[in-house]
């Protein structure tokens, strides 16, 4: 199964790769090509030039500073589940990378690939809009940086525009007393996520003073669902149910496998499961 | 258009010119006769393709020729030393873990990843790295043996 034929360009670095995509109009870029060569192999996207910036060393790499973490969108998947800054200071985000599909796949795929492909049943998407991340971007007029949460745009659409490149993104580190998990219920044969849910749940002196969740693979972009009831609460099991049941999806994504209304069902007890985790670890 | 590419293969070089659509499984088996990497279903999922890039397990099937320039892959012609099997393939062989033997060079060259990375897994590890491996006539439970095998003997 061959992808259609394209012209190839390696970029030596961000600015060339900038300017490439000036020069090619329908230019696609590739990172660890775990998302656009399965897309080139079906003749679904069939670009007819591709700009290979999997090398470029200055896209890769995890650090913490001022509260923040941040990872270089050529970070491989396999870099970040085994991330020692990412377990003491965003163990979520690592969780939900060591999640996707299997190690091969984690070998080669990118969180910026991962994210710039926007699948609905990604892992990584749902974690970055819980977290309140940012996306960074950078084009010949400079960089800009957008909330996860408006990133995502629609089904495989995102705020990418046509002249930039995803360079990294930024999430807040979790403080003390915060917990969150990621939880997935995966299609056994292609090892998305049917449905993923983030969670996170921040106690203090017992009670609860914040707590977060966003579901992926309902529908095509991550659903944040309102457990506002919690903060306050003593975090029981039946708090957590009622406010995990608030999912809603108003055109909720159904297949062969799974229909609309299974996956929002599959979500509230996924979203419930996953509090209760972050719940667990909060203390 | 070509691309001029140079990588080891099993420690060799290789130096040619290939399609940039040519993948890196078609770039093995047909330009350079490793037909040790098998295709099977074309989609990522299946692992048959499974070869060592730079130590890494991937799937050959779902990289560009291109992108393995300046690379060392490794393939299942590469792992017998002087002759004499890897404890992996040995392994397959005392411990029947293969059938058809379609899976197996992809299995032992993931195998071989999780051993390089975690040298005695428990079942449930070695289960976990072998999940981007399909076996659909064996069965896991020989394979998973082997691999217990295999990590005896290389201990």
């Amino acid at each position: 199964m061959y992808p259609a034929q394209f012209d190839y360009r390696r970029a030596g670095s961000v600015d060339e790769a900038l300017g490439l995509l000036q020069e090619h109009e329908d230019a696609k870029l590739m990172a660890g090509g775990h998302s656009l060569i399965p897309m080139m192999k079906l003749r679904l996207a069939q670009p007819p030039v591709v700009i290979d910036i999997g090398r470029l060393d200055e896209l890769k790499g995890i650090s913490e500073a001022g509260g923040s973490v941040r990872v270089g969108s050529l970070t491989t998947h396999a870099d970040i589940a085994a991330s020692d800054v990412l377990a003491a200071h965003c163990p979520v985000l690592a969780e939900a990378a060591g999640h996707i599909g299997d190690a091969q796949v984690r070998n080669r795929g990118t969180i910026g690939g991962n994210i710039a492909h926007a699948d609905p049943g990604s892992d990584i998407p749902p974690v970055l809009v819980l977290l309140g991340a940012s996306v960074h971007l950078q084009s010949p007029s400079g960089t800009r940086s957008v909330a996860a949460g408006d990133f995502f745009q629609d089904l495989l659409m995102t705020d990418v525009g046509e002249d930039e490149i995803l360079t990294h993104v930024e999430a807040p580190a979790l403080g003390a007393g915060t917990g969150a998990a990621y939880l997935k219920f995966e299609h056994p044969a292609s090892g998305y996520a049917v449905v993923g849910a983030a969670a996170s749940v921040t106690v203090q002196n017992g009670r609860c003073i914040a707590a977060g969740l966003v579901v992926g693979g309902v529908s095509a972009t991550p659903t944040a669902v309102d457990v506002s009831s919690l903060v306050g609460s003593d975090l029981s099991d039946d708090a957590i149910a009622a406010a995990a049941s608030g999912l809603d999806a108003e055109d909720p994504i159904g297949d062969i496998f799974a229909s609309g209304d299974y996956r929002v069902h599959v979500g509230k007890v996924y979203g419930k499961r996953a509090l209760a985790a972050a719940r667990d670890r909060a203390s | 258009m070509t691309v001029s590419i140079q990588l080891e293969v099993n420690g060799k070089p290789v130096q040619a010119a290939v399609e940039p659509r040519r993948l890196l499984v078609h770039f093995l088996r047909e330009d350079l006769g490793l037909t040790g990497a098998n295709i099977g279903c074309e989609t990522s999922l299946c692992g048959a393709c499974t070869v060592l890039l730079d130590g890494d397990a991937v799937k050959s099937c779902t990289m560009l020729a291109a992108q393995a320039d300046g690379a060392s892959v490794t393939t299942i012609e590469g792992l017998a030393q002087n002759g004499e099997l890897h404890p992996l393939q040995e392994g397959f062989w005392e411990k029947h873990g293969l059938q058809c033997g379609y899976c197996t060079p992809g299995m032992i060259l993931s195998a071989n990843y999780l051993l390089a990375q975690n040298p005695s897994p428990n079942d449930e590890e070695i289960r976990e790295g072998l999940k981007g491996n399909i076996c659909r006539c064996t069965g896991y439970h020989n394979i998973v043996e082997a691999v217990k095998y295999a990590a005896e003997r290389m201990s």
